[in-house]
């Protein structure tokens, strides 16, 4: 069932049958050959395809991520080109602007490839180990909790909440990562949890 | 979405009201294409601009931006005065012959319901129930004739809003309004359908859920609810909107739409006392009476094998709330200084939460903020000089900030679920950039590292931190299949099989198949009810990619899997009539065979329940009925009224007293942050471009070259007016803040007659900030207003009130 075999794989397939062994079989000879020996290589025929979904608009149209290397057998992959994934039923291979425009995002300038951390009154994000990061987070949040957290209201009644702590899960996450930040965020106790279905 | 993207195609009038689906949601929109190509539908497009959705469309009507309702309860009383209604549908289907408690009223002068203490702006809902009989069952009259029936009661309220009063509300020309409303009634037959698409122009508002409501209303006096082609169809904003929702990631709310508890059910069994679905009618099915169940299988995902029957399955160790903290509400709190740590994962509120003013004071409160996300956003650099744009002192913020790097979309394996329910897989194409890691990993870190924190150090309640079930195979890093298996949930011990207790209906450890196997006694596992079905022994539904239509009708019940149950169009036995025959041959979907229903579809009843038991079709409902009066569950009142937005050129003219919504949400000191018409006479209005999407894709180079920089769209009356050239720079300005951009003079967006007075329309793109390949723009936020709706506290962007005036600067055009 996990298999991303497609209509579309399928007619690649067969198209590169074409360029082998239909040639003779049509039976026309050397000119055909010479022919398919001079035009360039589809640049897509070597590449890896990946089927995701469009991470904008819910919509949710299918996409063909096509990549230089092959992550799943271990290789580095680099994604050189995006296409609408003509077997999704609702997109049918179409992409709008928005989408037309995801590769630019995963190459963004503005992505962060690294940690980051901005000291208090700085002008500036300095470059920090995420060793770093997560035990200065994780302690900065141990306090506060252990600081704030109300095990009973002043009626003695248990509510375990943490009212000091914010939290804004996004919308382009997937639904695993959302239900293990359910589970983090509601263990710890907070209340204060949102995402963007809320505004 | 009650019915899918691809089901628009059986659609034979197309409603876009709230919404610009050609701009906003363009690979969705082609259905409404295929539906006027293939089905001769007929495209009506309400809205204050003559948008791209507009210019392909049968009708256009403009509207006034913020009076939807009024609009749509003009619709309502066309239908119900002009006997345009599906009267076998509407009297078997819903609650029209239902009468309602004694006591119960509006006042049309003061514009409240019954029970408003007008000191406190608030509500005794005690009136806003039906009349109960001696059997525990509601009162009826299938007549209709009773004065307090349902139907005898929403026919007075809607009547109030004749063509007249709609063309004064909302300056929409009554020729065009009846047009649109002939249009509309020629679907109040079961032999055509209409469909209704909408996004954030109904939501942002103060009244938004109510204008919802009518919606659904209206389809329901039509007979468009569960049938193809027809349902009220929300177009969400992001890719995984539907399925974080879904998943409870809300103040409120748990995986799968249960209750996260509050302060008031501090033990389980008070929890259960608050929610009674006992049946309203004799033979409904109430299908929450499973609550419990789904409660108890969400608890033993939690928390394993430390939930047992003995400690409520460790619901004490949930947090309670004393109030819901809302993105408003924790923002106001920000603000005050009382929320201390803040975390934003994929989420940019500098920009897209009201009051840019009020933020940037806010965040430099916070003692932490930390940023996971792939991209540099504008909330983690706010601390940050970006000029005009962004005026802060750098120096004076003490705020400790971490930007986190994650990897995106392409970059890591799980599900989507998108507008209309369905959950599609996704697999991963390559590693992030440098250091860069997915969210799982980073939120599992975290979590582990403060647990390991309490274990060694000890602190304030570590108990509800311990008992959380982690048992992951690498606890750093569970993976997106072992999280989907659990989301779906398994059969904890050998469960027997109810119809043959000689046989094992599941093996422990085996994945169910349907929530209607969940159990109470914790036998069962399941995160997120609504999704039990989409990973089974059969393995991951969501990656299925079986794009066959065998019923022709569009349904592609074998792509992905739809939540609940792999059902396409919800409340779907309402494509039959009460004998349980198709209303139309054109519009059979599910029907009674003599055995069992079937069809094109999963269907929405229990399947060999035959038709005589008349169950009703809305079996989530303990009336089993739709609602047309709401009772308790809506806080501005059991009937939609028009509110005028909380900034509004006119005062309301059916009850100038009560003009805005008496139940939303305002903070004090924000009600002294509204301007009024004389100062700041035009409505403005936000929206979205095609080529960008919110505030993410000014990073992304070719969307930035395609639609560069912020502007202001006016029309060429008001141009004139104010003596502004095409390309001018201008200065739109509310009482809370100021925004520059270049003037785009444009006849699409409207100048309308108002009660009398000539109101203009400010339009203004959302997507610009300081951070990205985008010019530097100051985020169209500044100019919002911080209330919310009185149900979902959804701010109110889509109506407000400003000023423009032009600046002197180079003419660009």
């Amino acid at each position: 069932m996990n298999v991303q075999f497609s209509r579309r794989q399928f007619l690649k397939g067969t198209g590169a049958g074409v360029a082998g062994s239909a040639i003779g079989a049509f039976g026309f000879g050397g000119a055909e050959v010479a022919l398919a020996q001079a035009a360039q290589a589809f640049k897509l025929s070597k590449a890896t395809e990946t089927r995701n979904t469009c991470p904008y608009c819910s919509v949710s149209c299918g996409m063909i991520l096509y990549s230089r290397g092959d992550v799943k057998k271990g290789e580095k992959a680099e994604i050189f080109h995006i296409e609408g994934d003509v077997d999704n039923p609702v997109n049918r291979g179409t992409l709008c602007p928005k989408g037309a425009g995801a590769l630019d995002f995963i190459h963004s300038k503005q992505r962060v490839t690294r940690p980051m951390h901005r000291k208090p009154g700085s002008d500036k994000f300095e470059p920090v180990t995420w060793d770093f990061a997560m035990e200065r987070i994780a302690k900065l949040m141990k306090e506060d909790r252990d600081a704030n957290f109300v095990e009973k209201t002043r009626d003695g009644v248990t509510v375990n909440r943490w009212p000091t702590m914010g939290f804004l899960a996004g919308c382009a996450t997937s639904n695993e990562a959302g239900w293990l930040t359910w589970k983090a965020v509601r263990g710890l106790g907070i209340v204060a949890v949102d995402n963007q279905a809320r505004i | 979405m009650t019915n899918s993207w691809t089901d628009i195609k059986n659609a034979d009038v197309v409603l876009i009201m709230g919404g610009n689906a050609a701009e906003a949601h363009p690979c969705g929109f082609k259905w409404v294409t295929e539906a006027k190509h293939h089905n001769k539908a007929r495209l009506i497009v309400v809205d204050p601009r003559f948008t791209r959705s507009a210019s392909v469309s049968d009708f256009y009507c403009p509207i006034r931006a913020g009076t939807d309702t009024a609009y749509l309860l003009g619709v309502i009383n066309y239908l119900l005065t002009n006997d345009k209604i599906h009267r076998e549908y509407v009297a078997n289907y819903t609650d029209v012959s239902l009468i309602v408690k004694e006591g119960f009223s509006f006042d049309e002068q003061e514009g409240v319901f019954s029970g408003f203490n007008a000191n406190n702006r608030s509500y005794n809902r005690d009136t806003w129930d039906y009349e109960i009989g001696p059997d525990g069952f509601v009162v009826r009259d299938t007549t209709l004739q009773h004065p307090r029936s349902v139907y005898q009661l929403l026919k007075k309220h809607a009547s109030r809003y004749t063509p007249e009063m709609v063309e004064r509300i909302c300056g929409s020309p009554k020729e065009k309004f009846l047009k649109v409303c002939e249009m509309i009634s020629s679907t109040a037959n079961g032999e055509k359908s209409m469909t209704i698409m909408y996004a954030l122009g109904w939501t942002q508002h103060s009244y938004g859920s109510q204008t919802i409501r009518t919606a659904g209303m209206l389809q329901l006096l039509l007979g468009n609810i569960g049938v193809p082609g027809g349902g009220v169809n929300a177009l969400r904003g992001h890719s995984n909107v539907q399925g974080l929702t879904d998943i409870g990631l809300l103040s409120q709310s748990t995986p799968g739409y249960l209750g996260q508890p509050r302060e008031s059910e501090p033990t389980f069994a008070a929890h259960m006392a608050n929610r009674n679905f006992r049946p309203l009618m004799q033979n409904s099915i109430s299908f929450w009476q499973n609550y419990k169940k789904f409660y108890v299988s969400l608890l033993k995902s939690m928390y394993g094998t430390n939930a047992t029957a003995e400690n409520d399955f460790g619901y004490e160790w949930l947090p309670k709330l004393d109030k819901v903290y809302d993105t408003l509400q924790m923002f106001e709190l920000v603000y005050q200084g009382q929320i201390k740590g803040f975390v934003c994962q994929g989420f940019n509120p500098l920009l897209s939460v009201p009051n840019k003013a009020k933020l940037i004071e806010g965040l430099s409160k916070l003692k932490f903020l930390v940023s996971i996300d792939p991209l540099e956003t504008d909330t983690v650099k706010f601390w940050q000089n970006h000029g005009e744009a962004n005026p802060v002192d750098p120096s004076k913020i003490q705020t400790e900030v971490f930007m986190l790097p994650a990897t995106c979309f392409a970059e890591d394996e799980g599900s989507f679920t998108n507008s209309s329910r369905t959950i599609n897989w996704r697999w991963k194409a390559a590693e992030g950039p440098g250091e860069s890691r997915n969210d799982i990993s980073i939120v599992a870190e975290l979590f582990l590292r403060i647990r390991d924190l309490y274990q060694k150090e000890g602190g304030k309640a570590p108990d509800p931190i311990m008992k959380v079930d982690w048992s992951y195979k690498d606890p750093k890093l569970p993976t997106a299949d072992e999280l989907m298996r659990e989301i779906n949930g398994k059969a904890l011990v050998d469960i027997p099989d109810p119809a043959d207790a000689t046989k094992t209906l599941y093996k422990a450890g085996q994945q169910i198949a349907s929530f209607a196997q969940l159990r109470d006694d914790g036998s069962t596992s399941s995160a997120c009810w609504i999704y039990t079905g989409a990973y089974t022994e059969r393995g991951n539904m969501t990656a299925r990619r079986d794009n066959s239509d065998p019923s022709g009708k569009y349904v592609y019940g074998n792509w992905g899997f739809a939540w609940p149950a792999n059902r396409r169009i919800v409340y779907n036995r309402a494509s039959a009539d009460p004998s349980g025959k198709a209303w139309s041959e054109r519009k059979s979907y599910i029907t009674w065979n003599g055995k069992a229903w079937g069809g094109a579809d999963v269907p929405d009843y229990p399947p060999p329940l035959a038709p005589e038991r008349n169950a009703g079709p809305f079996i989530m409902n303990a009336e089993g009925v739709a609602r047309f009066f709401a009772r308790k569950m809506m806080n501005e009142g059991p009937f939609p009224e028009h509110y005028e937005p909380f900034e509004s050129p006119v005062a309301n003219v059916l009850h100038p007293k009560m003009s805005t919504n008496p139940a939303a949400r305002v903070f004090k000191a924000d009600g002294a942050a509204f301007g009024t018409s004389k100062d700041f006479p035009y409505v403005a209005t936000t929206y979205r471009l095609t080529e960008h999407f919110h505030w993410w894709t000014k990073t992304s180079k070719l969307n930035a070259i395609t639609q560069p920089e912020f502007f202001v769209e006016i029309s060429p009356e008001l141009a004139k007016e104010k003596n502004i050239t095409n390309g001018q720079w201008v200065r739109v300005s509310s009482n809370r803040g100021s925004a520059k951009g270049k003037v785009v003079i444009s006849k699409r967006i409207s100048s309308l007659m108002i009660d009398g007075k000539k109101v203009h329309h400010v339009g203004m793109p959302i997507h610009y900030g300081f951070i990205g390949e985008t010019k530097k723009a100051v985020g169209v936020n500044s100019l919002t207003p911080f209330v919310g709706d009185a149900n979902t506290n959804t701010p109110e962007y889509k109506a407000f009130l400003v000023n423009i005036e032009p600046l002197s600067g180079p003419v660009t055009s």
